[in-house]
């Protein structure tokens, strides 16, 4: 079950830098920790973030075992166009996972 | 829970004798944990889009809408918005139709999982079933906490009350040393909350989770080197009785952030 | 004073006063040291000398728990094509690995700051690093103070 909340405004002035919030549910397992059974638990995280906005990339991120679970990341941008925010986290195991939001210029 | 501290050294002993020494004997009023925890924290329970709490609360507005199994039935198809859950979390533990034992709020949404959507039981502490008590609990945020004015919980609350007050463990302590004779003192850099129920299921730091009181409790038992009880014992609903009743008027502030 | 770990296993009311010199039981790598700070800065600069001043890095002096410390990273910067932060990076002293994060940025972003939060396992010294557009490398420190939880779990659920 995978599930994330996104904070954007809904409408921005044009030329204005606003922020943009996300946090994802993930374990972010380390590969560090040892089980029950003394074995390594493998390691299990998201690995990279990124923020398109019309297609274009305006920032992105590289994660390490060394960030919390249910990753936290508030980054900022400046207001261009109406259109999309693309946000995507992908990491270990295949994960994938995608949200888009629409945002007015004014 | 990090294996990352598995090395640390124990101070059971020492603490066993820094308590003692400490005892005071005027009551502090009554806090929530939450006053107990610095800036940065308080801050990330405050922000839903900080308090990951708010994931698991998503999850749960999701799943009650989701029709399952041989009913067919969703919670909203018999409950309606889930809105309509406020103030409910304020008074559980309760008497319910269909149980002659005090239940929890889990408890409580697992007999209308097995009974009214003729689904599993969904294992304690399950993601699921943290998810949908975190969305009824959230609907009474802010709410004071108002146990029931039932006259057959009395015995369980006083059951509760005992254990509360009951040395066990290999340390020989009480939940009251700590919470009701030292609470706000420092145990080596950690505050000594009052243990007050307030913020359930709460995110704790620790467990990277959002987990329930039971799960809580077993921590501090386990902090005690007391044996724990049985995963379906009753002396936790009787503890969180006790606890709820104790806490009575104090916020909800579902989901709850704790170190 | 006995150890209870030799008896019970279990962890009790383990409160590591700060910077206690504790052996952690990572299973493996080795914990990253200074050493490997320094080589991992040496990664992201290479030769270039870091200056000081511009880049603040936000973190609580004291952690209630080394699981989820919330830290903030920015630069007083016009974010322009001509004059912008490109990349910023966060790196520590004794996870098992020095790296944290990356973050890549330019004139889109607007503002140089990024918010995350991180693990630290135990009090240590965190270093950030931002390379701005005219290839110049700035530093900044921070040392946190992580307390551990009491009445914790033996084991993962
Ligand atoms: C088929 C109808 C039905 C479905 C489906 C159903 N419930 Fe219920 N629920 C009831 C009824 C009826 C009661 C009242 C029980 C009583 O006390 O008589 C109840 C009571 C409750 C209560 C206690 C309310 C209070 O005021 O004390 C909670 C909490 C609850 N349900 C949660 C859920 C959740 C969560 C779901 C979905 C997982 C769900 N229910 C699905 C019929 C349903
Ligand atoms: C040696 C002291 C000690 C004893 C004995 C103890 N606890 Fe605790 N308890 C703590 C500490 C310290 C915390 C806070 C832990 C933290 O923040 O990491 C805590 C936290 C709690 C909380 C969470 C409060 C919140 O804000 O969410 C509850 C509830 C609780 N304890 C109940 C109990 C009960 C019930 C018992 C007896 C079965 C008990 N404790 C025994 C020290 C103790």
């Amino acid at each position: 079950m995978s599930n994330a909340l996104i904070n954007v405004p809904r409408t921005v002035r044009r030329g204005e830098v606003f922020q943009i919030r996300t946090l994802i549910s993930h374990r972010m397992e380390t590969g560090f920790r040892a089980g029950t059974n003394g074995q390594l638990i493998p390691r299990d995280i998201i690995d990279r973030f990124s923020c398109t906005y019309n297609g274009v990339e305006v920032f992105s991120m590289r994660l390490t075992p060394a960030i919390a679970a249910n990753p936290f990341i508030g980054f900022h941008t400046r207001a261009t166009e109406s259109g999309t925010i693309v946000l995507r986290w992908t990491g270990d195991n295949g994960f994938s996972v995608e949200e888009t939001v629409a945002i007015e210029v004014v | 829970m990090s294996g990352l501290r598995r090395g640390s050294v124990c101070l059971g002993l020492c603490l066993v004798a820094a308590l003692t020494a400490n005892a005071q004997t005027d009551a502090p009023s009554r806090r929530s944990g939450y006053h107990d925890m610095g800036k940065p924290l308080q801050a990330m329970q405050d922000d839903d889009m900080a308090n990951p709490g708010m994931l698991w609360v998503g999850e749960g507005a999701n799943l009650w809408n989701q029709r399952f199994a041989a009913a067919d039935k969703s919670c909203a198809d018999c409950h309606g918005a889930v809105q309509s859950m406020s103030g409910v979390a304020a008074r559980y533990p309760a008497f319910t139709a269909g149980s002659d034992q005090p239940v929890t709020l889990e408890q409580r949404i697992n007999l209308c999982r097995t009974q009214n959507q003729r689904a599993d039981r969904l294992a304690d502490g399950s993601r699921e079933l943290m998810a949908l008590t975190a969305v009824v609990a959230h609907q009474s945020r802010n709410q004071p906490i108002a146990p029931p004015d039932d006259p057959r919980l009395r015995p369980f609350i006083a059951a509760g009350e005992a254990l509360y007050r009951l040395r066990q463990g290999q340390l020989n302590l009480s939940c009251a040393q700590c919470h009701d004779d030292n609470a706000g003192r420092k145990l080596a850099g950690v505050t000594i909350p009052q243990a007050h129920p307030t913020g359930y299921p709460i995110y704790r730091l620790e467990w990277q989770s959002l987990g329930s009181l039971k799960r809580r409790l077993r921590n501090c038992l386990v902090g005690m080197r007391a044996e724990p009880y049985a995963p379906d014992a009753p002396e936790y609903v009787q503890l969180e009785l006790f606890l709820m009743d104790r806490a009575r008027g104090l916020k909800l502030e579902t989901p709850g952030v704790r170190p | 004073m006995p150890d209870s770990r030799s008896t019970t296993g279990r962890r009790v009311f383990l409160i590591r006063a700060a910077g206690a010199a504790a052996a952690l039981a990572f299973a493996r790598p080795a914990l990253a040291t200074p050493d490997s700070l320094q080589a991992a800065i040496k990664d992201v600069v290479g030769d270039a000398p870091l200056r000081e001043g511009r880049l603040v890095l936000e973190l609580p002096p004291l952690a209630e728990n080394g699981n989820s410390v919330s830290m903030t990273v920015s630069m007083d910067s016009p974010m322009t094509e001509a004059d912008h932060v490109r990349a910023i990076h966060v790196l520590n002293e004794k996870n098992p690995q020095p790296h944290v994060m990356s973050a890549r940025l330019g004139p889109a972003a607007g503002k140089a700051q990024v918010t995350t939060r991180i693990k630290l396992n135990d009090s240590q010294k965190v270093v950030a690093i931002a390379e701005t557009s005219d290839g110049t490398f700035w530093v900044a420190e921070a040392d946190v103070i992580v307390t551990l939880a009491a009445c914790v779990e033996d084991m993962p659920q």
